[in-house]
């Protein structure tokens, strides 16, 4: 549980309950993914299950009026923060029009969307990183104060794009941070098979950049570390390199079976710090939420999932043709 | 009008572009001060400072992957890869991001950037520095190729596709930057993409072609007018999307084809202009078409001897269109 005193960090009881809201939200359309999935309505999920407090915590320390988001496909939490709600993300789920994210022609997971800030991502991992960097430059060369975020796992972070983009950051300065999601396996691969060195954030010091790397389970100590790499961004400072350790709390997607390669042991110690749980009892704990507000909130999130399945689910596909459709320019 | 060469073109349009809509700014290796290894961005970091004329780390996927990023939030980017040769660590972001980013959003995102690259064979560049690519990015949909052959069509092309809102591929063939020289008009001018244009008119053989094969058959349907055969050349311009009427025009014109490419034979654009000439245009033809490309190795070598061997030139192709026009 946090150590930290979100008072004495600035937050209002209403933030935090704000964020605990954002993340219970990802959880519970994660959730109901999975049994849509189990059921045989959607074809393919992919889950942020055990990433929300290193998710909302990031994105709560971004402002959605002028920030940009360039994620990567876990990152539920921080598109809802970003303001994508239950029934945008359930469109996109049963790939139907209205889903903000790609209209329904990409999967789960692929987030997008200008009205929300979202740069639109691909499934060829960490491509967005320059994306961002672009995004970053325009926003220097025309004077905005815009900051924008990137994330990847550390599976992805051995990608040539992570290290073109933070070069390229470093050189100009550029108003982004870099946010690594480490969960501790890329698919089935553990860190002994993926990097030589298990703490990402040391590459900042190669790049000449500050990095840090946190407790992902702790909310307010991402969201404080973030807060301070966007208030870097937007001084002109440069960017920011942050890693999160959390943990992937189900299997990669809803085609991979992680027994083989995990024990059931470790994951069940995992669930002992989930941040759902733990940042639930940190604010009972401080006596924020009540058991009224708690019942309040959970009411509003399975009405709020609930209706946007149901509309999702009735909702008419696009016609086949339309698959010909914004190729070029029309 | 002045005469300007093909690399002048070039520099004229950036500049004319850039001074007409401030979002426009270069990135690329060597672009700024050194005005770039060929010159083509030369005098323009001094009208237009660093910023908008940026010299990138040497990083292929960044400068692609950053205009693309820039290019979404409505920045106008004219990237620079310093020779077609080494676009491959950004082949990823090109075909992956930029050519299906309209796609996969129904036009939410849209990534209007101009990607320039120098190309093509006949100046001792080996392996790594002569090298024709198009046909690596013929079949992915989303992107356009824009491939002129004359110092008038760089520039009206290379404006048009700045100005384009979809990522073009903007190949310059580097034997014809200072070899090729030609009128082009002061101000400004572009000209459609995707429209080719008739280079020569002629009766008994049609040859398509694109880039320096363009003077290089001129030149040979120069020296077979003195034998009494009739070339007509239809130059391609934009190699996609292809001009389909016109290459259909074109064949009716003579009933006889032969298509004249740089790069090898094997899967290459010509393969693609003989398909739509058989399905669209078979009963106009007096002789099967003809593909006249490189050798089906994996680059033109250093050795001079090989790489002569390697190129067509004006000789081998009036040999292959007399061939046809005797059929």
């Amino acid at each position: 549980m946090s150590k930290l005193n979100y008072k004495e960090m600035g937050l209002t009881d209403e933030q935090v309950l704000d964020m605990y809201y954002y993340m219970l939200l990802a959880r519970k359309i994660d959730e109901r993914f999975w049994l849509l999935n189990r059921a045989g309505k959607i074809p393919f999920v992919i889950s942020c299950q055990g990433q929300e407090a290193a998710q909302v915590g990031a994105a709560y320390a971004m402002d959605t009026a002028i920030d940009y988001l360039a994620p990567y496909y876990r990152d539920l939490g921080c598109v809802l923060v970003f303001g994508q709600t239950a029934e945008d993300i359930m469109m996109s789920a049963f790939a139907k029009p209205g889903d903000p994210n790609s209209n329904g022609r990409q999967m789960p997971g692929h987030f997008g969307g200008k009205k929300y800030r979202t740069l639109t991502g691909s499934s060829p991992v960490t491509t967005q990183f320059p994306h961002a960097v672009g995004a970053a430059l325009a926003a220097k060369m025309r004077g905005e104060k815009s900051v924008v975020y990137t994330s990847t796992g550390e599976g992805s972070s051995n990608q040539g794009d992570f290290h073109e983009a933070c070069n390229f950051a470093a050189v100009h300065k550029l108003p982004v941070v870099f946010y690594v999601e480490n969960n501790g396996y890329a698919i089935s691969v553990p860190l002994d098979k993926q990097l030589g060195n298990h703490n990402t954030a040391d590459r900042a010091v190669g790049y000449g950049f500050p990095g840090f790397s946190i407790d992902g389970n702790d909310v307010l100590e991402v969201y404080q570390t973030m807060k301070t790499a966007v208030d870097r961004a937007r001084n002109g400072e440069g960017p920011t390199l942050i890693e999160a350790r959390t943990y992937r709390l189900v299997p990669h997607s809803s085609d991979d079976d992680d027994r083989a390669y995990r024990s059931r042991e470790e994951v069940a110690e995992a669930k002992t710090k989930d941040p759902l749980i733990t940042f639930a009892q940190y604010l009972r704990d401080h006596g924020v939420l009540t058991p009224e507000k708690e019942q309040e909130m959970n009411d509003r999130i399975m009405r709020d999932v609930n209706e946007g399945t149901e509309k999702a689910e009735k909702a008419p596909f696009f016609a086949p043709e339309d698959t010909l459709t914004h190729v070029y320019e029309e | 009008m002045a005469i300007k060469s093909y690399i002048e073109a070039v520099t004229d349009a950036l500049a004319e572009e850039m001074e007409r809509d401030p979002s426009i700014f270069i990135l690329g290796e060597d672009v700024g001060v050194r005005g770039g290894v060929f010159r083509a961005t030369a005098g323009l970091i001094e009208k237009f400072g660093e910023d908008r004329v940026m010299d990138s780390p040497l990083s292929e996927s960044a400068i692609v992957g950053v205009s693309i990023g820039a290019a979404m939030v409505g920045m106008r980017p004219v990237a620079e890869i310093q020779f077609a040769d080494f676009i491959f660590p950004a082949y990823n972001q090109i075909v992956s991001e930029a050519a299906r980013i309209r796609y996969r959003t129904k036009s939410d995102w849209t990534v209007p950037m101009t990607i320039r690259a120098p190309y093509g064979g006949g100046v001792h560049g080996a392996l790594y520095h002569s090298q024709s690519i198009e046909a690596l990015f013929m079949n992915v949909p989303g992107i356009k190729i824009v491939m002129p052959s004359t110092p008038y069509d760089v520039k009206g092309l290379l404006k048009a596709s700045i100005r384009d809102n979809d990522p073009v591929l903007f190949f310059e063939h580097k034997r014809c930057y200072r070899l090729i020289k030609g009128e082009v008009p002061e101000g400004d001018y572009t000209i459609e993409i995707g429209k080719a244009d008739v280079k020569r008119e002629g009766t008994d053989v049609t040859v398509i072609t694109y880039g320096l094969m363009v003077h290089y058959t001129l030149e040979a349907a120069e020296a077979l007018e003195k034998e009494g055969i009739s070339v007509h050349v239809l130059d391609l311009r934009t190699i996609k999307p292809l001009d389909r009427e016109a290459i259909l025009e074109a064949t009716r014109k003579t009933g006889k084809v032969l298509i004249v490419h740089e790069h090898g034979k094997f899967g290459g654009v010509g393969g693609e202009i003989s398909a739509i000439i058989s399905e669209e245009a078979l009963f106009e033809l007096d002789a099967p078409i003809g593909r006249l490309a490189g050798p089906d190795v994996p680059a033109m070598p250093y050795s001079p001897p090989q790489e002569k061997f390697y190129m067509l030139n004006p000789t081998k192709i009036a040999d292959a269109i007399r061939k046809l026009a005797e059929f």
